[in-house]
């Protein structure tokens, strides 16, 4: 079974048991959240669209290369931030940021770099926040979750530097 | 002239971050468009609609979930145990929930929203965000063990244990001292 199929399924399985607990609430509470959650839909729609097109546009003109060139060789806390950039530029989805770490880790890249580099693209790849997060969340709460997070991928640096390889 | 009746919840149709993203693609666009033609542009375009096909399900399924969570939560309880004065519980509750939560970014954004919506605090909902997408399982199973080993993924998931909730706290602090009023600003619901 495929890794889509299987989150398709607890995806659709989680919304069909809430909806379940939802309806024996009563049909007029069932009714209100499945008219909530259809106007959130059609309103999400044209942001998402904006975001999966748009965002394929702004990945083209970042070439993979320059990324991985950033994440080059072992050189301390520079490298460190410039794992934090490279994380937060990387275009396209988890195939290619995980790619990436795995070809810095062979190719030389410092342990804490590249950890430095996987937890910044977890908490910042732009692709991310601008088709998902933006489009779901209030601004405010984005800017304001991305700020906060911008310490972390140095922290999770240090802890690799302090507790060693794996 | 009167403006018209929105009927339901009123969102914002366009904030300054649709504009930013929209003029970012368009420059994008045009840059594809001077390097490979309108060949190029068309292709991402096509493959991007493919894309765009096949998540619409998925964004569906978590508009829903967002809503029916938001309907069957208790919204006292919640802001009881996730809102600002939730302490440390409430940041271990939503690093909690957001490492359990199946699914991708399709639903852990509109559960996230939800959340903040029926009186979580920011302080949690960063907790469960960031928790999400550090050691929640889904990508670790489905992209990261396979891609970057499982020796590799452990050790980076024990490393970000402490994360989500040092961030929610950070967040916390951050946001009484930068809004210092307390949440009732907004209807308090």
């Amino acid at each position: 079974m495929s890794a889509a199929l299987l989150i398709d399924i607890l995806l659709w399985g989680s919304v069909f048991g809430v909806g379940l607990i939802a309806f024996r609430r009563g049909p007029p509470v069932f009714k209100a959240s499945l008219r909530e959650g259809s106007m959130d839909f059609i309103n999400i729609v044209p942001r998402i669209a904006l975001g999966v097109i748009g965002s394929g546009y702004i990945a083209a003109i970042i070439p993979q290369e320059v990324i991985t060139g950033w994440l080059g060789p072992d050189s301390g806390w520079l490298g460190v931030a410039t794992a934090v950039v490279a994380g937060a530029a990387t275009p396209g989805g988890p195939v290619i940021g995980f790619s990436i770490g795995t070809v810095a880790l062979k190719s030389g890249g410092g342990v804490p770099q590249v950890v430095a580099y996987v937890v910044a693209w977890a908490l910042f790849a732009f692709q991310r926040v601008i088709l998902w997060e933006i489009p779901f969340m209030p601004a405010r709460f984005v800017w304001f979750r991305c700020a906060v997070s911008v310490p972390f991928p140095f922290l999770a640096a240090a802890i690799a530097m302090v507790i060693g390889k794996p | 002239m009167e403006s018209e009746p929105r009927p339901g919840r009123v969102r914002k149709p366009i904030g300054w971050s649709t504009i930013i993203i929209a003029v970012l693609v368009a420059v994008s666009a045009g840059l594809v468009w001077r390097r490979d033609g309108s060949g190029g542009v068309l292709d991402i375009l096509t493959h991007d609609l493919s894309l765009f096909g096949g998540i619409l399900p998925r964004v569906l399924a978590g508009c829903l979930l967002g809503a029916f969570i938001s309907e069957i939560l208790p919204h006292e309880k919640v802001s009881r145990s996730l809102g600002p004065k939730s302490g440390l519980k409430g940041l271990l509750i939503g690093t909690a929930f957001g490492a359990i939560l199946p699914g991708g970014p399709f639903t852990a954004y509109p559960v996230a929203s939800a959340l903040l919506a029926v009186g979580a605090d920011f302080g949690a909902t960063i907790a469960m965000v960031v928790s999400w997408t550090l050691i929640g399982y889904g990508r670790a199973v489905a992209w990261e063990i396979p891609i970057m080993g499982t020796d590799f993924t452990l050790w980076r998931i024990v490393i970000s244990l402490p994360l989500p909730v040092l961030a929610g706290a950070l967040g916390r602090f951050v946001y009484v001292r930068l809004y210092p009023r307390p949440a009732t600003k907004d209807d308090e619901i």
